[in-house]
């Protein structure tokens, strides 16, 4: 520790604190620009030098080590005198075009220099202009406001994993810019707008809609993967304009990914479904609340009393509240059906009678960023969870090891230190040659289910990782989870991680994916696990189609493991309830259309991974005649007389759920399974080519698929049929050509692309895609044929 | 007291070769110092008994900077030479490279023994190609005699030296910067702290001295220090080598002992050319703040005589002007080149030498302004000591320099709107 004086106060620092740290400490203000806490020390826009005793210059505080004794002035007339003259020299060539600059009101530049600037400018020579560059449809630029501080560059190399902007040129040449002809793709880029603290990268979606000072700051939690990341929701005049991070150290910290930050061009949709629908002799016709609640109440009771409430499922997205989750559960179980599931992308559902609570991450966020090994199984984590992926990047520098199980070696953006890349037939066996070889490894007893196993030297490394007793995590993915073997990766990886003592972690997929499991929205367990009876899970209900479907907030063909069979039970049932934020292909199935409220126009929960309850208010009222989703619940409740359906507010559903100010679920939350049998480990012998299918970043929920600008990214583009070049050869098919995609008696036609690094036998072929929504299981046997 | 040390062979017949070397008893204060097993502490004692100063421009001592240097590190430690000679008015590091190179590899080895370093790099400036094949062709020499490489003389002491083009970057002649460059990063200065004595090349320990400095290395170790602080005067011991460019019959590089008087090297390098006289003098690079006649041709050359007329000895490279120099021309083009040199990477430095090399065209183009002197003056206070590197600085004290000794003439340009001389 050292102690140190600024400005006449006292303060205690951490030894290799820098003067920067110590006056935050304190809450001094030191004016600056390229110090960013989360970024490595550049000390090169100059603007936080402070005078320190017996040093012969200004020295910059943000670079400066702090020596016990320090003192330090940061008003005083030579720190001033540099500060004013670093402000003088960032303007000369600054356009000072605020009026006309959508950073106008927002600017760190344009802030210090009402304290640090001149009324007039002494600068009365030639300034210099700076061309824009293209960097894609997120970040629009207008370089000559750049100041050259290097935020956007370090973020990309420490941040984002990935150097896509430089700085390019020498003096009063450089420039920051991106790869020659080439554009910022990471999935985390929207952050080098906050970040950039002059008008240089602006909002490319928000660009010239509204001044900062017009917008009303509201916060909110972001609605799509399963971090919960934290918002804060810029509304004016009830329409949301813009998403900017809403800071908490403990789950985003200071960033959003893009999808959080971009998917609100979809809340603005042209597709909102604003009144209710109801399909009468095939014509759809808008309708008002009371017409089309009775009709479904009328319909459902009619199903229920001539065929049984079994005839009944519900399926929702993990996407909504746990209020809406909930409600749909009660309103369910409340008219005599178990059948309501939110998993409706898993086809595995042999170990929900052995669930002892809500898988989740099985340790904190922040824990997550502290482990020494991970071992993540099938997720391209960076685009499934960009956020997480962002903490194990860090883990990793910081010389944790990470490995992966996994059908695709798509770059991570942080160096894997193993990986097994197998076909998904194979992933079982790849985890238990990991189990094997971990258990020789540890001198435990080997499950004889895995006695003729033989394991690979990749396997045995990754075991090796995991076996050094230091923090540990083994991670069940997205993919992992949707995987037709599910059951018995979650039992391998939980031996795994028992055997290491790492910890064992589920993915949460979605917002709410924990959220619905202590909702109840799961047919094994109603809320917070409590005995609820028998019902049907997602594939259950689909593959034994149903005459009735209550379907929240989901678009089956595009949210479900199986579209075509999901849309055939869709069309064969009497009855389909949409209760949906859009008018989507439910229009083709379903019979009536409810417009409920996104998470933007309604109180609601979400339970993100770690098990954290974060609830939030509306910051705009509902689009036309949407309704919250939980109002609509408990309006059918009360239509057929359920008790407990006389809720005033969508505070007390969640009183029901959740006493009142508790915020961490955890306790409730357990990814150990009561069975731990392992199956059949031996390679799957397979016929045919496997598709591989992953849900593209931008195409996750309803919001997303809707956002203009993250539909025209890279990411958004429409998916290919990917495959090894030897695949590619046997069909004579050329890397770029067009080949028809069939599953059963679906087929679409795609580009085929070659990727080396998938496995021989294998077709990547994206699900919840508009492309793919005709296609069959995610993991099927998929053929490809030239176009 | 010429060529005593760095040119004692230039009268050999190809002087670069090892064979020309050898002649002269080179590698012998190499063998002995690793053969013997001198210890380091005894050859560092003697570096610094000698009073040897860093012969790039900043003048560190020597004997200090590689006591610096933590000799019982475990792991990868880098030792560096700088010869990104790049600065106007600087060229004697090419020409030790061109003339003995063989004597910068083995004050570098012995460098190398002394710090216990195993690695070591020779980051040459990119526009001198001809001394860095020299210097490449005289590597594959020590190395086939053994001189460079593993297990030294039947030792374990291992030194291997690689050759490194630069790009021409004048930035790059910083040490930091260099060692980006090495690292094969864009040149630009480091902050420090950290020191590159603990975190340097590729974060390791690294002790980066100038060619020069370390081919004074082998005169030291076999005359001991005392013997080459005589050569020049207290604090500023041994030979140096002045580069002596401008208005002089005799250009060129003059190896003479520290102290000498300015009067002395003028005269060696043949004088103001005939029919005009001297003006001022720029005694260190084209850095340095200028030095009228009347106040040179009293000085002595070494550190601190020109530092108490105001100005730096720097790499000893000097600018001589007579009286057909206009200073707003010149300080225009040294103006220039800063402006055109600076890594962009501090505001002051990247906005700053734009600004004055702006004000400083237009005055020297009739478009000057009463006021632009004091601003000239106000902008180089807020640039100098306000940078991570001293590369603010050197665009600066030319400006300083200037307008203290011939702001007459600046005003006159700015009035008359033509040049006084």
């Amino acid at each position: 520790m050292a102690n140190i004086e600024i400005d006449g106060r006292q303060v205690e620092v951490k030894d290799g604190s820098t003067v920067m740290d110590a006056a935050r400490q304190l809450g001094i203000y030191i004016p600056h620009f390229c110090y960013h806490k989360k970024l490595s020390i550049a000390a090169n826009c100059r603007m936080c030098l402070v005078q320190v005793e017996k040093a012969p210059k200004p020295l910059p505080a943000c670079a400066t080590p702090v020596t016990d004794g320090m003192k330090v002035f940061t008003q005083s007339e030579s720190a001033i005198r540099a500060q004013k003259g670093v402000m003088e020299f960032l303007l000369i060539n600054h356009p000072l075009d605020c009026p006309i600059c959508d950073q106008g009101g927002e600017c760190q530049l344009q802030d210090l220099a009402v304290g640090y600037g001149n009324a007039a400018s002494r600068y009365h020579e030639e300034k210099r202009v700076v061309s824009n560059k293209e960097l894609g449809p997120l970040i629009a630029t207008d370089m000559t406001r750049c100041i050259q501080c290097t935020r956007c560059v370090r973020f990309g190399q420490e941040i984002g994993g990935i150097m896509e902007l430089g700085q390019a040129g020498r003096g009063e040449h450089v420039e920051i810019m991106p790869f020659v002809e080439r554009t910022v793709n990471s999935e985390l880029s929207g952050n080098m707008i906050d970040l950039c603290p002059v008008g240089a990268l602006t909002s490319k979606p928000f660009r010239y809609s509204a001044r900062a000072w017009e917008l009303t700051r509201r916060a909110s939690v972001s609605p799509h993967d399963g971090l919960g990341a934290n918002l804060a929701v810029q509304v004016k005049a009830n329409r949301v304009y813009r998403v900017v991070p809403r800071e908490n150290e403990d789950v985003n910290e200071c960033w959003l990914s893009d999808k959080d930050r971009f998917s609100y061009e979809g809340l603005n949709s042209a597709q909102r479904l604003t009144q209710p629908m109801l399909k009468r002799h095939g014509e759809w016709q808008e309708c008002d609340w009371q017409t089309a609640l009775e009709y479904v109440a009328n319909g459902l009771k009619r199903i229920r009393d001539d065929h049984g409430a079994a005839q009944i499922g519900a399926l929702a997205t993990p996407h909504s509240t746990l209020e809406e989750l909930y409600l749909l559960q009660k309103f369910m179980r409340g008219i005599g059906s178990g059948n309501v599931d939110h998993r409706t992308r898993q086809s595995d559902f042999r170990l929900d009678a052995a669930l002892q609570g809500a898988p989740w991450l099985g340790q904190s966020i922040v824990e997550l960023q502290e482990v020494k090994s991970a071992l993540v199984i099938g997720s391209t984590l960076r685009k499934d969870h960009p956020l997480l992926a962002q903490r194990l990047r860090q883990a990793v520098k910081a010389g944790a090891e990470l490995s992966l199980v996994n059908p695709v070696d798509d770059d991570l953006l942080v160096s894997v230190a193993n990986k097994l890349i197998v076909a998904p037939s194979n992933l079982v066996n790849a985890l238990s040659q990991v189990l094997k070889a971990l258990a020789e490894l540890e001198r435990t007893e080997v499950p004889t289910a895995l006695a003729g196993i033989s394991v690979t030297p990749a396997a045995a490394a990754i075991a090796a990782s995991l076996s050094r007793g230091e923090k540990a995590a083994v991670l069940l993915g997205n993919l992992a989870q949707h995987h037709p073997r599910y059951s018995e990766l979650h039992i391998l990886a939980q031996e795994i991680a028992r055997i290491s003592g790492a910890s064992l972690g589920v993915l949460g997929e979605a917002a709410n994916s924990v959220g619905a499991c202590l909702a109840g929205a799961v047919p094994y367990a109603g809320p917070l696990g409590r005995d609820a009876g028998t019902g049907m899970n997602a594939a259950e209900m689909l593959a034994t189609p149903r005459l009735a479907y209550v379907l929240l907030n989901t678009e089956i063909e595009l949210d479900s493991h199986d579209p075509q069979q999901a849309v055939r039970a869709m069309e064969q049932a009497e009855l389909v309830v949409a209760l949906s934020a859009y008018r989507h292909q439910a229009l083709n199935y379903a019979d009536v259309l409810l417009p409920v409220a996104p998470f933007t126009e309604t109180f609601g929960t979400f339970v993100n991974t770690e098990g954290r309850a974060q609830s939030f208010n509306a910051v705009v009222k509902p689009q036309g005649e949407a309704r919250p989703a939980w109002k609509v619940l408990r309006v059918l409740g009360n239509m057929f007389n359920l008790n407990g359906f006389g809720y005033n507010s969508a505070e007390e559903v969640r009183a029901e759920i959740i006493a009142r100010g508790a915020m961490s679920l955890h306790e409730a939350c357990n990814n150990q399974s009561r069975n731990i049998q392992l199956g059949d480990a031996a390679p799957a012998a397979v016929s045919g080519l496997q598709r591989i299918a992953e849900v593209p970043i931008y195409q996750a929920d309803a919001v997303v698929r809707r956002a203009d600008s993250l539909q025209r990214t890279v990411d958004g583009a429409a998916p290919g049929a990917v495959m090894n070049g030897v695949l590619l050869q046997q069909l004579q098919v050329e890397d770029g050509e067009m080949v028809v995609v069939r599953q059963g008696d679906g087929s679409t036609v795609m580009r085929a692309r070659r990727d080396d690094a998938l496995p021989l036998d294998c077709v990547r072929v994206a699900a919840g895609h508009p492309l793919t929504a005709t296609l069959g299981p995610m993991f099927g046997e998929i053929v490809v044929e030239k176009a | 007291m010429a060529n005593e040390v760095i040119f004692h062979s230039i009268h050999q017949p190809e002087s670069w070769k090892l064979s020309s070397y050898l002649a002269t008893g080179g590698y012998e204060m190499l063998k002995k110092v690793v053969t013997e097993k001198v210890p380091p502490e005894e050859i560092i004692n003697q570096v610094k008994i000698s009073a040897l100063r860093g012969r790039g421009g900043a003048g560190f001592p020597t004997g200090l900077k590689w006591s610096f240097m933590p000799r019982h590190f475990q792991g990868d430690k880098y030792l560096v030479c700088n010869t990104d000679e790049g600065e106007p008015g600087t060229f004697k590091d090419r020409d030790i490279i061109r003339f003995n190179p063989h004597q910068l590899i083995e004050g570098m080895a012995i460098a190398a023994y002394t710090m216990g370093v195993k690695v070591g790099y020779n980051y040459i400036h990119g526009e001198i190609w001809e001394a860095y094949e020299r210097f490449e062709e005289a590597l594959e020499e020590a190395r086939a005699a053994g001189f460079l490489g593993d297990n030294l003389f039947g030792t374990d002491f291992c030194f291997n030296l690689h050759a490194h083009q630069g790009y021409g970057a004048y930035v790059c002649g910083e040490e930091t910067a260099l060692l980006e460059s090495i690292e094969g990063k864009k040149g630009q200065p480091r902050f420090k702290p950290p020191f590159p004595a603990s975190f340097g090349l590729y974060g390791k320990p690294t002790t980066i001295n100038n060619t020069e400095t370390f081919a004074s290395i082998p005169y030291i170790i076999r005359h001991g220090g005392q013997k080459f602080l005589e050569l020049g005067k207290p604090n500023n011991g041994g030979t140096k080598i002045f580069s002596v460019s401008g208005h002089v019959n005799k250009p060129g590089n003059f190896e003479i002992g520290m102290g000498t008087p300015f009067a002395e090297l003028l005269e060696m390098a043949g004088g103001v050319r005939s029919g005009h006289k001297l003006k001022a003098v720029i005694p260190g690079g084209s850095s340095v703040p200028v030095v009228p006649a009347e106040i040179m041709m009293d000085l002595t050359m070494d550190y601190d005589s020109i530092a108490k007329a105001g100005s730096m000895l720097g790499a000893g490279s000097v600018i001589v002007m007579d009286e057909t120099v206009c200073m707003v021309k010149a300080l225009e083009r040294l103006s220039y080149f800063y402006f055109e040199e600076s890594c962009g990477q501090c505001t002051p430095c990247r906005e700053g030498t734009g600004w004055l090399y702006r004000v400083i065209h237009r005055i020297e183009h009739g478009q000057g302004r009463a006021e632009d002197l004091d601003l000239l003056a106000n902008v180089t206070s807020n640039i100098s000591g306000r940078t991570i590197c001293a590369l603010g600085d050197a665009a600066a004290m030319p400006v300083q320099g200037m307008l203290k000794h011939y702001r007459n003439e600046f005003e006159y340009h700015v009035e008359h709107k033509k040049c006084m001389v």
